[in-house]
């Protein structure tokens, strides 16, 4: 880059990357990390919350078990209404200067933008889990007890897998706009992308070039993860088709009984 | 027949030592069976036993209370009054021992109920390892073993969404088979499926009879209740109206109830 002032928006474009590339690559990387992880702890949030939603007690179970389940019901649909129905830079604002006011913590605002947005996607989880799990067919669940599944055996090997298969596309909505929405974090100044792109505004005064740097990598980080995460559906979906098999002998009984089986039993059907 | 060979077979049927058959031991008595849903009556004062190797065909209108009969069976539906004993022992509506005792009694669905995440391999597997803790080599050899007696074999590596009604139908029968139960209930096993995929089932069902597998079955087959049965039990309006062998049930039944059903039946 020449010492002379850029005539251009791409000329600022070039000598932006070329004086704050690293500090972007920074504020992206932040942002990637907080999204994905908060993610991921939302997810496990809102499976917890959305399995005990469904637990479901009847007249036979002690009345100290129905009293416990109504009243952590209770503090859970609080939990959800709260957080769904604040915006989350108002959220980031209450807990960051909240722990300090209340607690005298001074939290990292790194830290706290972790725990807003973990706790806030798992409010937004814990509804999609519930229904995810409503939706697997009762028919499975009964499939289960048949063979001696008992609820928690049942939840763990049938219900959450296909649930978790349904709910996938939420959740990688999920991480989409959590991406997007690290950005209200810039109000506590925790150093994500947007925070960063403003900063870097201030030098030369000039908005538009750094925040169209910013747009692109935002759409590269959605974009690329939406498409990860359309293989890793398809992957968990198993393939489209099936191959027969024919012989077990190497497998099963070795002495090729089996096998004869087989082709008695492909004869009659012929 | 007879009517003293018609007694012996009811002494027979109650448990009582009849020309030195020794006195046996039922897998399954229900005792004075009642379910409510709500102000509905469905079952009354059900009295029933099974016996091993009986292949019991319950048959009778929709609505009579047959399949609700079946599902108190397993637990599946909380019997509202009465006892089921297993070998003797009562069973409660929920717990381990609930569950320790389906895993005894097998049962295959109307719809089929497959596990339809998991391959149809894994489908008969799951159970063996997770309920029975087998070790996967022997789980897996057992489970191929049930799937080739159902004629399953090949397809183990599909998924249900991939097979047709009677193929389904018929790994649910190998999976249930799997867990080698004591006693294997049917409900209405080939009423969700295409006319032309009935027969594959119930001959499965036939070479499952024939070895000696007991059974309870709710269906709409009469000439596979009669043919396949050792017993039909008639059902109407929630109670058990007649509990014969076939032979008997189907040509000379002895209540009105039952001729009338059958008559209407046959018309169709």
């Amino acid at each position: 880059m020449g010492p002379s002032t850029p005539q251009n928006s791409w000329e600022w474009i070039l000598l932006f990357l070329d004086q704050y590339g690293s500090a972007f690559a920074k504020g992206a990387i932040l942002t990637l990390q907080i999204a994905v992880i908060s993610t991921l702890i939302g997810c496990i949030i809102g499976f917890v919350v959305g399995m005990i939603q469904t637990i479901e007690l009847g007249k036979s179970d002690p009345l100290w078990k129905r009293i416990t389940l109504k009243i952590v019901n209770i503090l859970l649909a609080v939990y959800v209404e709260v957080f769904r129905g604040t915006p989350m830079m108002v959220q980031a604002m209450v807990v960051y200067y909240g722990s300090d006011a209340l607690f005298g913590l001074n939290l990292n605002p790194i830290l706290a933008g972790y725990i807003v947005v973990s706790v806030n996607t798992g409010a937004y989880m814990a509804e999609t889990v519930r229904g995810g799990i409503m939706s697997v067919s009762s028919g499975q669940i009964e499939a289960a007890k048949a063979l001696g599944f008992r609820h928690t055996a049942t939840m763990v090997n049938i219900i959450l897998p296909q649930a978790l298969l349904n709910i996938l596309p939420q959740i990688g909505n999920n991480l989409i706009i959590n991406i997007k929405d690290t950005s209200v974090l810039n109000v506590i100044a925790c150093s994500e992308l947007f925070f960063t792109t403003k900063s870097v505004t201030g030098t030369y005064w000039r908005f538009f070039e750094p925040f169209l740097i910013a747009c692109v990598i935002y759409l590269f980080m959605t974009f690329t993860l939406s498409r990860l995460l359309r293989l890793l559906e398809k992957k968990l979906q198993g393939p489209r088709s099936y191959q027969l098999v024919t012989d077990f002998m190497d497998d099963t009984y070795g002495n090729g009984s089996a096998v004869i089986d087989l082709k008695k039993g492909l004869e009659r059907r012929r | 027949m007879n009517m003293e060979a018609i007694e012996n077979h009811q002494d027979f049927i109650k448990g009582r030592s009849v020309d030195g058959f020794p006195e046996i031991e039922p897998i399954l008595e229900i005792q004075h069976l009642g379910k409510k849903f709500g102000d509905n009556r469905v079952l009354l004062d059900i009295d029933f036993k099974t016996y091993p190797r009986d292949v019991i065909c319950i048959i009778g209108a929709s609505g009579s209370g047959k399949s609700t009969l079946l599902r108190c069976i397993n637990m599946l539906e909380t019997p509202s009054s009465g006892l089921v004993l297993h070998r003797g022992k009562n069973i409660p509506a929920t717990g381990a021992h609930t569950a320790d005792y389906r895993s005894k009694v097998g049962m295959v669905f109307q719809q089929f109920n497959l596990f339809s995440n998991l391959t149809v391999l894994d489908n008969c597997m799951l159970g063996l390892r997770k309920i029975l803790k087998l070790q996967k080599n022997e789980a897996r050899a057992r489970s191929i073993k049930y799937l080739m007696k159902v004629g399953m074999g090949p397809y183990i590596n599909a998924k249900p969404h991939q097979l047709s009604g009677g193929q389904q139908q018929r790994v649910a029968i190998a999976r249930a088979l799997s867990m080698e139960p004591e006693v294997l209930l049917f409900d209405e096993p080939t009423s969700a499926l295409d006319p032309e995929m009935v027969g594959e089932v119930l001959d499965v069902m036939r070479a499952l009879a024939k070895e000696g597998l007991t059974m309870i079955i709710v269906t709409h087959e009469m000439a596979f209740a009669r043919d396949v049965s050792t017993r039909t039990v008639f059902m109407d309006q929630g109670v058990i109206v007649e509990d014969e062998r076939p032979e008997v049930l189907f040509t000379r039944p002895r209540e009105e109830r039952t001729k009338e059903f059958l008559t209407r039946f046959m018309a169709h």
